[in-house]
């Protein structure tokens, strides 16, 4: 077999430690530092995305948790004023109740005791208004005025006989 | 017929004498020119437009480079680290030399892997570089290599023999592994050549049966030339990490 022919070992083992020894050079001081270059420029493009990413992501959660509470503060805040709203209006309308009560009372009592004056008076004239017609209808009757004395005791035996 | 051994005659294509010493450009010298040249070119002109994403040859050099980086971190740790541009040259010369012995060239065709010669060379590379850093690393503990620590003293008559051998073995089988693999591979694709020539120069049919057998060869061949020089380089690999944690 020619591989066991020491004739060319000599040639062999030169080229190969020339050409092994080149590549290796080469492979360390050109093709490999590219590659590497290459790939940790875009491990490190992802991971910048990766770190961007997960800071906008922060940063809406953050603006959704801020949202949540102002929304939160305002509806309780709204509940306080409409409740604070609602018992004033209700104390106030209590307030104007009574007082409209209390007036409309006076009133009643007052125009009771109107009333009673205006019946008491009338009383008063329905006396007078006897005497003067029994005493027209005397004269009339008898032809000479009746005396005034008796025509005042008649009426008011008359009167009280019909319980007025 | 050929004589299928003919394919590993070394031809010198430009004989060179220096000193008293034959340094012939020959055409397995051809091919590592070739192969060096064919990596660099490769290598260097798919990553330059270091694109973000990829191209199809960026992608392939970064595979490479990855697959390389890669069996080095799971193998050896990250120790490994400065290694790396000698294992990454080691596998990217043996690969080369496997899969461009597969086409047949014109005049300087030729495998240079199916030498027991440049195959020992590396092999001894490894082998003496690895054993080198183990004793900068380790000093005279290394010798432990030889006789693990808890094993009865007893057995130190059997054990130390068989590691011994075991680890000046490391270089042989390292070598005669590709080197028979390359050298067994190329035989068969000639024979079965043959056999397609001189069978289908008489009947057609005789000939198709060597030639879908020779077929199914050379893509088992381009099978065990990718394998081989992973292997070669998974088992440098592997003694490295002897080397730097010991067992």
């Amino acid at each position: 077999m020619p591989q066991f022919d020491p004739t060319f070992f000599a040639p062999q083992l030169f080229w190969l430690l020339l050409t092994f020894v080149t590549l290796y050079v080469l492979m360390n001081t050109v093709a490999l530092p590219k590659i590497g270059a290459v790939l940790e420029e875009r491990q490190r493009k992802i991971d910048d995305n990766l770190d961007k990413a997960a800071h906008l992501k922060a940063e809406a959660e953050a603006a959704v948790a801020a949202y949540e509470r102002a929304l939160s503060e305002s509806r309780a805040h709204a509940h306080a004023v409409i409740k604070e709203a609602s018992d004033r209006l209700a104390h106030e309308a209590d307030e104007r109740n009574r007082a409209l009560a209390a007036r409309l009372a006076e009133q009643i009592k007052a125009g009771e005791v109107r009333i009673n004056q205006a019946k008491t008076e009338a009383l008063a004239n329905v006396r007078d208004v006897a005497a003067d017609v029994a005493g027209s209808i005397v004269a009339r009757l008898v032809g000479s005025d009746a005396d005034a004395g008796r025509l005042q005791t008649a009426v008011a035996s008359a009167l009280e006989e019909h319980g007025k | 017929m050929a004589n299928p051994i003919d394919q590993f005659k070394i031809q010198p294509l430009v004989p060179l004498n220096v000193g008293g010493l034959d340094i012939s450009f020959t055409n397995s010298a051809a091919m590592m020119v070739l192969s060096i040249g064919l990596i660099t070119l490769f290598l260097t002109l798919s990553v330059r437009s270091r694109a973000l994403v990829p191209g199809r040859w960026q992608s392939m050099a970064e595979i490479f480079y990855e697959f390389i980086a890669g069996m080095l971190r799971d193998n050896v740790g990250s120790e490994g680290r400065k290694y790396f541009p000698f294992i990454f040259t080691l596998f990217m010369f043996v690969l080369f030399g496997n899969v461009l012995g597969m086409i047949p060239f014109p005049v300087i065709g030729f495998t240079y892997t199916s030498h027991v010669i440049v195959t020992f060379a590396m092999a001894l590379v490894v082998f003496t570089g690895v054993t080198i850093i183990g004793f900068a690393r380790h000093g005279t503990h290394y010798l432990r290599m030889f006789f693990p620590e808890g094993a009865p003293i007893a057995t130190a008559v059997i054990l130390i023999p068989i590691e011994l051998i075991s680890y000046f073995s490391r270089p042989f089988s390292l070598a005669v592994r590709l080197f028979a693999n390359m050298t067994v591979g190329h035989i068969i694709l000639k024979v079965m050549g043959g056999f397609v020539v001189s069978l289908g120069a008489f009947y057609l049919v005789p000939g198709v049966v060597p030639f879908a057998f020779l077929s199914a060869i050379t893509v088992l061949e381009f099978g065990i030339a990718l394998l081989q020089a992973y292997v070669f380089t998974i088992l440098s690999c592997i003694y490295l990490h002897d080397a730097i944690h010991m067992h």
